[in-house]
This record gives structure tokens, C-alpha cells and sequence, in this order.
């Protein structure tokens, strides 16, 4: 049979999306629905007194105004607890349900109002009067750390969330003994997620069947059942989470949040759906966001620009609670130069608690700021040691014939981190050839005589995807014929359900049209992990393909038993189970499923276990490490501070490729978060920690017209880790942009003598270091 | 419930006759009194582009116009797009062949702002085309699809004109 795996095929999710007809939480209406609107806090830091909802609740259609003390009854546990174990923790800040006697940052829920439609809710979310006592706030991390800084949280002795060492080998004697020490302080700035669909929640209780349903805008609705239970003291049959059609996950929707904690007991309290969405300017202040870190590291190396060792320490913004864990700032210390050869590595990290929105996972985790770091300095080798800046990174990548290769390092589970497959040196000469490396200090030349800064940089990054332990699948041939699959992972727009069906239909009769997939019900799979971290292709993928291996075996036998022919004689083509040859003997899937359905008293064909299906969970615990290359090439105006990106490859591999106009897609839109890390996104606060970007005209998401053509070329090295043969993709595309285009603009700015250590770089920053350099204007 | 007022419009082909709270904005009206929740609401201020309809052919956020000033109007929304419950329009097309859309999101807005575009450049180039989707945004994408969509779009139109 013509596989379909590695086919370019149109996505199963498309025509509902395209006729405006898929279903998202907003678009879900409910008998009796009510409106919820939150009341935020407006400062960094406050002690909260009195919350006076008179006024509010004197308003004709509001049934409801709740705080912290009206749903403190509900509640066995006050506190979401969220956080991935880590011994490194020096103190626990778990988030309450709602603002509980302090606010700790701007937009924390206070309390939240129930009305009759949603503009009622936020009229007389207006009129709530909370008395507040304003105390000093801190928003820079680094000082956050200092002495005698402003607790974050009111009982807190310091800021320290979180501190812990990583590396390995003999540091102290690799600087001691290299004749180049290099030195650099980096900063990365936090950004948001902003997919384009905002958060939100319809939680519908029935006192009759004493359950809720909460269908949500969620990347994880098994752990989301699992933590709002626990908060409500409820059997996991009292409460199922449903993540509808999502606008994009991007991160931040795979953690809990206050406001699902919330609705689920106004629900209960008022006996009717209550629906709450967010808007955008909540989401400024309402959802995680992420990258804020300041490195100070130091390269060794020897006269050749191998590396001897890279040391140093790194603070990273965790925001006022934590939502999510150590795991970014983990992230960050286990990719750092992850791509080369490193004989020794020391990295401190510590992290600080802010008075700022916490931070989870946004597109990257981690990976983007370390990816950024080593990038410098890679750069800052070859410029020290006059060797071409490509020529320094090829002599330190891991070379394709050393794979599998060991790290000497663990992930935040334990894990060894084994980069499985790949040709590190030969994706990045493929960007170069790309983008004609060799000859680009020729075209430089010569755009320089006629006064203009074109430069050109490169990025590489291997990032660990498809995170374990597993990912729950079921596929079932119903008694329709029909092929269900059922998963714990959830699509957000990334193409699981193709994905899957594609997965699947190769095993069982090859029509995709014939298959549903039904991901992130609770209801219909028990266990679950969700989507993060690039992992459903790898985990849920693979684990549909041995599902649906069993099912087909299982199929077969029954048929074969059918059919009174053997099972190597047979073949399912799209819905019928037939002997090779013999058009007319065959049976089809529903025959087949019904014949296992089982009839009272009366004996399963072939002695055969009941039910056409087979639940999977394959336990894939060492992830898959994706790589790559990306290569830029800007003109910068050196008078406005401009820069415009005339070209950008991306070598790219991510094992074997299941659908490439997916996988085109995901490479695709990383890369356009990645240049918006790297020129637009910037998520200010001044120095109280109150926002300053909170419309999407102060807070720049790259538009279309900002974009290059982004060249895209595969490199396929299959995972030896998993059954297909796959890594995941989803984070790709924006780990190593920023430092691919922040290389180029200095690149292009050389005559300047322009130094970039941060990212975003915007048109004033460059303007100001080219004023500031040694050659400035 | 606020001051109301009675408008009457047609919205994909159908009139509709409503009493509407004047404080409503066309999109949540769409959404929510005629329960046409194909039009997306990304950001309520403007700049997203999601909630993009038609009205009486020209291209207008639906967030920033009030339900009472689609009086008298025609709309074309999303659910409008496609001719019939069986086959996509051509632009739609372009969209699932040349992979213009992931969560689907921002895509209502896409292509109720390309119809209008290539109603009046029925043969563009790739930077017009940029131009043309510059006020929408998507976050999925990369636009790279939707670009290649809406040029491989145009060519079927062509195509179709011709035949
Ligand atoms: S919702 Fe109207 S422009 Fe964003
Ligand atoms: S497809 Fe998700 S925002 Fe455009």
C-alpha cells in the first residue's frame, strides 16, 4: 500500500476552519449562560483591605460578585500547585485562586463579577471597590536579587526562587590553561505568546449528575481536571475539561490559571454556565509570558577557536509566582552550546522572583535565550581570533559521524541527554551555500560603495522535543466502520488530527476520510499529558502507529477467521478487509467490529479479546533532539536604524518528515516569532512593574509585509529513538532567528564598529550603538 | 439591557431584522445576536485584523464599528465565503492547498480581506499581496502560506474568468 506518511496532504482541519464553521470556546453558547469579567489588580505590589461590591451588584443583570473570601469555602486547597519538582526551590509561591489579602502583580485576579452579558460584566467590574495600599514593587530581575530590594512578596526574606549549578568537567582547569578567554553580558526581553485567540473558559455544572463541565482554551486539559480537583476537593468523575477548536497555544495555554479555578465555582455557586473570555488587553496582563534573562559568561578557547570551556552565571525573570517551575531557566542551562563540542561547562542560574506576570513556557522555553548566548560568542571568537564566524562553529559542532552522542548532562527529569541523529556541520554549510556565504563579503563590498549596510549572520540550535513520558492514543473501529482515535494531546492549530489520521489510515485501510480524531477530552481518554515542548508527533505519534498496528493485527485475525483465510493473505483497503486477489471475498471494518461487539451467549470469533480497539501509551522517556541552521541577511539603515531582512534560509531537521506542508508550516510560523523576538516583540514595565504594552500597537507582532521569504531546507536524520523515526518541530522555527539576524545587523554594521548583546534590537537601539560606537556617526 | 434601536441589514444573502443594544459592536453582534461566529475577535482595539467583514464590498473591522451603523447594509461574512454546503470557493481552496491556515483563527479575516483585494487586483505580485494582508495578523503561520494562497488563488480566479 502507498504509505501516506511523508505525503504533502491537505489538512483534515481545514474546510470547517475556512468555512468559519470549527467551533472555539467563544463561540460556545450555553441555556442560561452567564458573563464573567475579572477585576485586576492596577499595581505592582499591594496590600489589599476591604473589597466593596455594593455598587456592583446594585446593577440591574449582575448575579454575582466574588473575592477571595466568598469562594475560600469552596476550596480545600487555596492555592494552585503547579509547579514541576525541582530541590532547587528556595521558597514556594504558588498562586491563590484569587488575590488573597495582597496583590503581587498588575492584572493579578482580585475578584471576578457574573453578569447577564458581558458588558454588564465589565460596567460593573468598574464599579467593584477594592481598597488598596499601595507597597514598592520590583521589576528587574537583577535587582529584585539585590540587597536591601523590595520583597515581592510581602512575607518573603528575599527574592530567591530558585538557585541551582549545572555542568561538567574540569572548568577551573580549562580557563587556567586556554590562551583565550572571552567575555560577554547578554540580555534577552520578555515577550508574550499572543495567539491570536485570547484565553477563556465555559464551565457548566449539573446539579443532577453533580458534574462540571469546563470546556477550555487549554494545551493540557488532563493536568487542568487533575489540579482543579484537587482545588475543589472533587472525584475526577465530577469534573471533565474539554479543550474546544483552540486559535493557538503557543505555551502559555498549557498551565491553570486562576480564572478557570474561579469559574468553576461560580458555576456551581449560581447553577448556571458562566463563560469568561479573555480580550487582548487582559492578555497583557492576564497570561504567562516569557525570555526575560541576563547571562554573564565567559568562552574559553585555543588558538584554534576550539572551545575549552564556557562558564558563568544567569538570572532569569520568574515573575511573581510560580506558574509553571524551574523548568525555562533549566531549559536555558542544558542548551547552552548543546550544539558543540564542550569539555567543560559551569553555569549558575539563579532565579528571581518580580512583580511582574509570572513566566511558563512561550514557543522556545529556555532554548532561545541560551541558543542566543552561545551564538555571540561563537561570534565573538571569530572576531577576536580573525576566523570567519562560520568556520569558528564548524570547528566546534558535534560532527554527523560522532552521532549518537552523550552530553554529560541530565534533563530536569533525570533523563540523559542524547543528541540521537543529525549532520550538524552539513545543515549549516547548506545555509551557507544558501545564502552564498562564501562570496557575501564581495556583495558587501559592494553595497558598502554605494552606502549601504548589508550583513549576514548565522544561528545554530539543537533543541530536545517530543518530552516523555508518553502520550495516551486510543484507536477504535466503531461499529459503523467508522475509525475513531482518541488522545490526550490537544491541537492548536499545529495539524494533529491530520497528523494522526495520516498515522493511523496507513495501518488501517489508508482513507483519512474515514477517521475522526477526537484530542483533549477528557471524557474520552483517561490519561493525558497535552501539548507542549514539540512532543505529539513524537509521543502521540507514535503511539496512534502502535495502536493502530494492534487494532490492524486484531482486525485481520477476526477477518481471517471471517473469511476462513489466512492473515497473510489479506489487505484492508480503504474500508473493506479483502484476500489479495479475490475482489469478492472481503469484509468490511464494520463487520468486522461488529463481530467483536459481542452477541449475548454466543462465543467471540477466533477466541479473539472483545473490542475493535487498543489503548496505547508507549513509554518514550529520552527525547528526540531537533537541530538546525538559520541564516539572515538584513540591510540596515544606519540613519533611521532600520532593518530589513532581504533573505533567510533556515536548515532544518527534525528526523523524518510525516507531512511536509505541516512541517513547512511550524518551521514557518517559529521563524516569524523568532524575527519578532529578535526586532519587534518587547514587553515593557517601567520601574513600579506596571505594564507599558498592553495594546498590539505598543506591543509589535510581525505582520506580513516585515516577513522575507523564508527558504526552508530539509535535512531528514531519523530519530533512532521512537518507532517513526520523528522529532518534533513546533519550537523549531524560532529558536535560532534572533541570533541570526542580531549576527547579521552587526555584521552589517562593522564599518560602525556596532556591538548587539540583547535582543529586540529596535531601530532607536541601533541608532544609538552605531552614536556610541568607536567609529559612530 | 441598555438603549436599544431596530436595524435592518443582510448579512451572506439573508435579512435580518433586529433590536440591538447601541453600545454593541458589529462583531459581537454577528457573534453573538446572529450566531455567525466565523468572524473572530482577536483584539477588540483594531489592530488584529480577525474580525475583518464586508460591508457593501469594502473591508471593515468589525470590532470598531458599532451593529446601528450596519443599518441598511450588505455584509459578507465568512460563513458567506463558500458557495454552496459542498464545494469551497477558490480562494478557500488556495488556502487548504498551499497550507494558509493552522488554529484557523485569523483566518476569517484573511480571507474576507483578500476577496476584497483581489476583487480589485485580480493579478498581483507577491509584495502587493504582503501589502494587502499587512493589517492582519496571524501568529501561526509565518504568512508564507497565506501568501502563496492568495497568488495561487488569483490564478484560479483567472482561470475560472476565462473558462
Ligand atoms: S478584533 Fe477587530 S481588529 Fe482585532
Ligand atoms: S492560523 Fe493561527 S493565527 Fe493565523
Amino acid at each position: 500500500m502507498a504509505e501516506l506518511f511523508g505525503s504533502r496532504i491537505a489538512r483534515l482541519e481545514d474546510p470547517a476552519l475556512l468555512r468559519g464553521v470549527a467551533r472555539y470556546v467563544d463561540d460556545i453558547s450555553l441555556p442560561g449562560m452567564l458573563h464573567a469579567a475579572f477585576v485586576r489588580s492596577p499595581f505592582g505590589h499591594a496590600r489589599i483591605g476591604s473589597v466593596d461590591a455594593s455598587a456592583a451588584l446594585a446593577l440591574e443583570g449582575v448575579h454575582a460578585v466574588y473575592a477571595m473570601d466568598d469562594i475560600r469555602p469552596h476550596l480545600v486547597n487555596e492555592r494552585l500547585v503547579v509547579g514541576l519538582p525541582s530541590p532547587s526551590y528556595r521558597q514556594n509561591r504558588d498562586r491563590p485562586a484569587l488575590a488573597d489579602g495582597e496583590v503581587v502583580y498588575v492584572g493579578e485576579p482580585v475578584a471576578v463579577v457574573v453578569a447577564d452579558s458581558r458588558y454588564l460584566a465589565e460596567d460593573a467590574a468598574a464599579l467593584v471597590d477594592v481598597e488598596y495600599d499601595p507597597l514598592p514593587a520590583v521589576a528587574d530581575c537583577r535587582a529584585a536579587l539585590e540587597d536591601g530590594a523590595p520583597p515581592v512578596h510581602l512575607d518573603a526574606k528575599h527574592n530567591l526562587l530558585a538557585e541551582f549549578d549545572m555542568g561538567f568537567g574540569d572548568v577551573a582547569a580549562a580557563f587556567a590553561r586556554a590562551p583565550h578567554v572571552f567575555r560577554e553580558s547578554i540580555w534577552i526581553h520578555r515577550g508574550g505568546s499572543h495567539s491570536i485567540e485570547c484565553r477563556g473558559g465555559v464551565a457548566a455544572y449539573e446539579a443532577a449528575e453533580d458534574l462540571i463541565t469546563y470546556r477550555v482554551s487549554t494545551q493540557m486539559p488532563h493536568s487542568a481536571l487533575r489540579t482543579i480537583c484537587e482545588m475543589l476537593g472533587r472525584d475526577e468523575n465530577q469534573l471533565r475539561v474539554v479543550a474546544p477548536e483552540i486559535g493557538g497555544g503557543f505555551g502559555p495555554k498549557l498551565v491553570v490559571y486562576p480564572e478557570d479555578v474561579t469559574l468553576c465555582i461560580a458555576t456551581m455557586k449560581l447553577g448556571r454556565p458562566v463563560k469568561w473570555i479573555e480580550d487582548r488587553r487582559e492578555h497583557f496582563v492576564a497570561t504567562t509570558q516569557e525570555r526575560d534573562q541576563y547571562w554573564e559568561v565567559e568562552i574559553a578557547v585555543d588558538g584554534e577557536a576550539k572551545i575549552l570551556g564556557i562558564r558563568g552565571a544567569m538570572i532569569h525573570d520568574h515573575g511573581a509566582y510560580t506558574a509553571r517551575g524551574v523548568n525555562l531557566a533549566y531549559n536555558s542551562g542544558e542548551s547552552l552550546g548543546l550544539a558543540y563540542n564542550v569539555p567543560a561547562y559551569a553555569l549558575n542560574i539563579r532565579l528571581a522572583l518580580t512583580n511582574k506576570m509570572p513566566v511558563t513556557p512561550v514557543r522556545g522555553a529556555g532554548h532561545p535565550q541560551a541558543t542566543f548566548t552561545m551564538e555571540r560568542l561563537m561570534d565573538r571568537v571569530g572576531r577576536e581570533l580573525g576566523i570567519d564566524r562560520a568556520e569558528v562553529r564548524r570547528r566546534n559542532l558535534i560532527p554527523g559521524a560522532d552521532m549518537p552522542y552523550e552530553k554529560p548532562l541530565k534533563t530536569r527529569g533525570g533523563m540523559g541527554v542524547l543528541l540521537d541523529s543529525g549532520d550538524y556541520p552539513a545543515c549549516q554549510q547548506s545555509v551557507m551555500d544558501r545564502l552564498g556565504w562564501a562570496d557575501f563579503a564581495a556583495r558587501q563590498d559592494a553595497a558598502r560603495a554605494e552606502g549601504r549596510y548589508i550583513g549576514i549572520g548565522l544561528g545554530n540550535y539543537v533543541k530536545g522535543t517530543g518530552r516523555g513520558p508518553f502520550e495516551a492514543v486510543t484507536v477504535r473501529i466503531g461499529p459503523s466502520g467508522r475509525i475513531h482515535v482518541y488522545t490526550g494531546g490537544v491541537a492548536i492549530g499545529q495539524g494533529t488530527r491530520t497528523m494522526l489520521a495520516t498515522l493511523v489510515a496507513d495501518q488501517l485501510g489508508g482513507d483519512m476520510a474515514n477517521i475522526t480524531v477526537t484530542a483533549g477530552d477528557t471524557a474520552t481518554i483517561s490519561l493525558g499529558i497535552g501539548t507542549s515542548n514539540s512532543r505529539l508527533a513524537v509521543q502521540a505519534g507514535s503511539t496512534a502507529h502502535a495502536a493502530a498496528i494492534k487494532v490492524r493485527e486484531k482486525a485481520l485475525k477476526v477477518a481471517a477467521h471471517m473469511l476462513e483465510a489466512s492473515e497473510d493473505d489479506l489487505e484492508i483497503v480503504g474500508s473493506e478487509i479483502r484476500v489479495k486477489g479475490v475482489t469478492d471475498m472481503k469484509v468490511t471494518l464494520s463487520q468486522v467490529a461488529n463481530a467483536v461487539a459481542g452477541t449475548p451467549g454466543y462465543a467471540l470469533p477466533g477466541g479473539i479479546e472483545p473490542g475493535m480497539e487498543a489503548e496505547e501509551h508507549l513509554v518514550l522517556d529520552v527525547m528526540p533532539y531537533a537541530s538546525g541552521t538559520a541564516g539572515a541577511v538584513v540591510e540596515v539603515d544606519a540613519e533611521t536604524g532600520a532593518v530589513r531582512i532581504l533573505e533567510y534560509a533556515l536548515g532544518h531537521d527534525s528526523g523524518r518528515i510525516i507531512n511536509p506542508l505541516i512541517v513547512d508550516g511550524q518551521v514557518l510560523g517559529g521563524t516569524a516569532h523568532g524575527i519578532g523576538n529578535a526586532l519587534y516583540e518587547w514587553m515593557g514595565y517601567d520601574a513600579d512593574a506596571n505594564p507599558v504594552t498592553t495594546n498590539l500597537a505598543e506591543y509589535l507582532l510581525v505582520g506580513a509585509a516585515e516577513m522575507p521569504n523564508v527558504q526552508i531546507l530539509h535535512h531528514e536524520s531519523p530519530s533512532p529513538l521512537n518507532p517513526i523515526g520523528v522529532k518534533g518541530v513546533g519550537e523549531c522555527g524560532v529558536v535560532p532567528a534572533p541570533s541570526a539576524i542580531i549576527s547579521a545587523i552587526e555584521d552589517a554594521l562593522t564599518p560602525f564598529g556596532v556591538r548587539l548583546a540583547g535582543t529586540p534590537v529596535t531601530p532607536a537601539q541601533i541608532v544609538a550603538a552605531i552614536r556610541a560606537a568607536p567609529a559612530g556617526g | 439591557m441598555g438603549e436599544t434601536r431596530k436595524i435592518a441589514l443582510t448579512v451572506n444573502g439573508k435579512r435580518y431584522a433586529e433590536e440591538v443594544e447601541v453600545r454593541m459592536h458589529l462583531g459581537d453582534f454577528l457573534r453573538q445576536q446572529l450566531g455567525l461566529t466565523g468572524t473572530h475577535l482577536g483584539c477588540e482595539h483594531g489592530v488584529c485584523g480577525a474580525c475583518t467583514v464586508l460591508v457593501d464590498g469594502v473591508s471593515a473591522r468589525s470590532c470598531l464599528m458599532l451593529a446601528v451603523q450596519a443599518d441598511g447594509r450588505e455584509l459578507l461574512t465568512v460563513e458567506g465565503i463558500a458557495p454552496n454546503e459542498e464545494e469551497l470557493h477558490p480562494l478557500q481552496e488556495a488556502f487548504r492547498d498551499n497550507h494558509g491556515l493552522q488554529c484557523g483563527f485569523c483566518t476569517p479575516g484573511m480571507l474576507t480581506t483578500l476577496i476584497e483585494f483581489l476583487g480589485d487586483n485580480p493579478d498581483p505580485t507577491e509584495r502587493e499581496v504582503r501589502e494587502a494582508i499587512s493589517g492582519n495578523l496571524c501568529r501561526c503561520t509565518g504568512y508564507q502560506g497565506i501568501v502563496a494562497a492568495a497568488l495561487d488563488a488569483a490564478q484560479r480566479l483567472k482561470a475560472l474568468k476565462q473558462a
